[in-house]
């Protein structure tokens, strides 16, 4: 089964080591995910692609405990097959704090400041029988 | 000097599930008991301002209410639509254009968490795709935050949800009228960590509608006017943590209802000791609890012990969200605002009822907050 990205442009795909795709702004330097071409730090009006870090430390989280709508949503959402998942923001150091979803959803196994890498997951199957994925973050073991 | 403006009628549909009645409807009969309250005619209504998220241009109520020419400009600013139709409504007074008008918000949405339309926030396909693209989400990641900062407790976001629903049972136009326990909160399904069922908000259905004048000319319509001391809308700055955000800062920023909170206290020129009652925006019962602090009423992390002590009940020292708030009324995005504003003009003219606050109110406040990073507040003195 083919893997086919959720979308072009936001996470680097196929690749060993996927890294997310943001923006900096040539005057400031501030940092921006997904690419953008305007500074909401500076108004300034150029910006440069940039690929992201793939490890940092989870700021923040919760976890998704009902199936979302779809659309938007392209994952599973029949109650009795749904798995809940958790979702957070994890800094990445000397950049941003990025919003993604997460691999662990056990509240008992997910801590602020904990280390955190980047993956990619499996998110849904398409009309053509290709794999959808998805970038994530996981707990460094 | 600019003029000032009072609140001289005030009118409701009920809030929650009605089969049958269309928002717009909802709308239409939230300006008759409006009009009935003020004592005025459609027809002597000079302007207005109106909006809903997902019911419907409003100025095309007019074929229901009247064609009287008036003038009607549509609000569309997600969940400070009302609030921003108010501010309007009150410049538009304050600037003495126009001296009789009326501020129009309803709604009515869909069961179940609100369906972000990706495309219209501003964000990708991929986003919602990817299961991010849910308010619910924000608002369990701030309060998480929020809690491991400043040791705000479990059992406190329980009482938060006891409390809105003890007031929605005294209130005859709320939509959750049943009390339910701390325990029951806190035992209810998980929705998003560390939020539970019944610590969340429904979006729902209901229409507010309130007459403002001239206040030198508020006499000619009720002996009781309400005085709009601010009316303020900002906008999220650099750095702030806000609903449906692909990415945030690393430095920090307050966000827009410090601002906003503020620039209202500036412009009324009183301070957060002043106010007698507070409704606050509680999409969920975490952001009750750090509002109260954003809004300047405590220090970060003293909510814990306000709210344990029953400061913020009705009989307390600081009552918040009398009426039920979002929690027991649900949330119709058009209406929501207005409806705090409704509720603080019946606790300041004394007829609350059953819940009115024993404390002789004088002074009181409302704020909204929502997508995509904006909020807003009022102040009302009689």
């Amino acid at each position: 089964m083919a893997q086919v990205p959720v979308t072009e442009g936001v996470f680097t795909w196929p690749s060993e080591t996927p890294q997310l795709i943001g923006s900096r702004c040539v005057a400031c330097g501030n940092h921006m995910f997904p690419v953008q071409s305007g500074c909401p730090k500076c108004t300034g009006e150029k910006t440069e692609q940039v690929l992201l870090g793939r490890r940092g430390t989870l700021w923040t989280w919760t976890v998704q405990g009902f199936p979302p709508k779809a659309p938007p949503y392209a994952g599973d959402v029949d109650p009795k097959t749904f798995k809940a998942f958790g979702v957070g923001y994890v800094e990445l150091p000397g950049q941003i704090k990025v919003e993604a979803r997460l691999t662990e959803a056990d509240p008992e196994k997910l801590k602020i400041g904990m280390e955190m890498e980047m993956v990619i997951v499996p998110l849904s199957t398409d009309a053509s029988g290709n794999e959808v994925v998805t970038f994530a973050f996981a707990p460094v073991a | 000097m600019s003029t000032e403006v009072a609140i001289v009628g005030i009118g409701m549909h009920e809030f929650g599930r009605t089969e049958g009645v269309s928002g717009m409807e909802q709308g239409v009969i939230a300006v008759r008991r409006a009009c009935a309250d003020a004592g005025v005619k459609w027809e002597d209504v000079q302007f207005a301002f109106g909006g809903s998220a997902a019911a419907g241009a409003a100025d095309t109520m007019v074929s229901q209410l009247g064609l009287t020419g008036l003038q009607f400009i549509n609000v569309a600013n997600g969940c400070a639509t009302g609030g921003s139709a108010l501010f309007s409504a009150y410049n538009t007074i304050r600037s003495g254009v126009f001296d009789l008008g009326i501020a129009i918000g309803f709604d009515k949405h869909e069961r179940g968490a609100f369906r972000v339309d990706t495309r219209g926030a501003g964000l990708g396909n991929w986003y919602g795709a990817s299961g991010l693209a849910l308010t619910t989400q924000f608002f369990g990641m701030k309060i998480n935050r929020y809690m491991h900062e400043y040791g705000i407790s479990h059992s406190t976001l329980g009482k938060v949800s006891e409390k809105a629903f003890r007031n929605g049972s005294m209130n005859p136009m709320a939509w959750r009228r049943k009390p339910i326990s701390e325990q029951e909160a806190l035992d209810s399904l998980m929705l998003s960590y560390p939020l539970t069922q019944y610590m969340f908000c429904s979006p729902g259905e209901g229409g507010v509608a309130l007459i403002l004048a001239r206040a030198d000319k508020a006499h000619l319509y009720t002996d009781k006017p309400i005085f709009l001391d601010a009316a303020v809308v900002r906008s999220r700055r650099f750095g702030s943590f806000e609903v449906l955000a692909p990415s945030i800062a690393l430095e920090h920023n307050a966000g827009p209802t410090v601002d906003s909170s503020k620039a209202a206290f500036e412009m009324a020129g009183i301070g957060p000791e002043d106010i007698d009652i507070a409704q606050l925006q509680d999409t969920e019962a975490g952001a009750e609890v750090m509002h109260m602090a954003e809004n300047g009423f405590c220090e970060h992390g003293e909510q814990e012990f306000m709210i344990q002590a029953g400061d913020t009940e009705i009989g307390g020292k600081f009552p918040v969200n009398t009426d039920g708030g979002c929690l027991a009324n649900g949330e119709p995005i058009g209406a929501s605002g207005l409806r705090q504003v409704y509720e603080n003009v019946l606790q300041l003219r004394g007829q609350a009822g059953a819940r009115q606050v024993p404390n002789d109110p004088k002074v009181a406040y409302t704020h909204v907050y929502g997508a995509p990073g904006i909020s807003g507040v009022t102040i009302l003195s009689r």
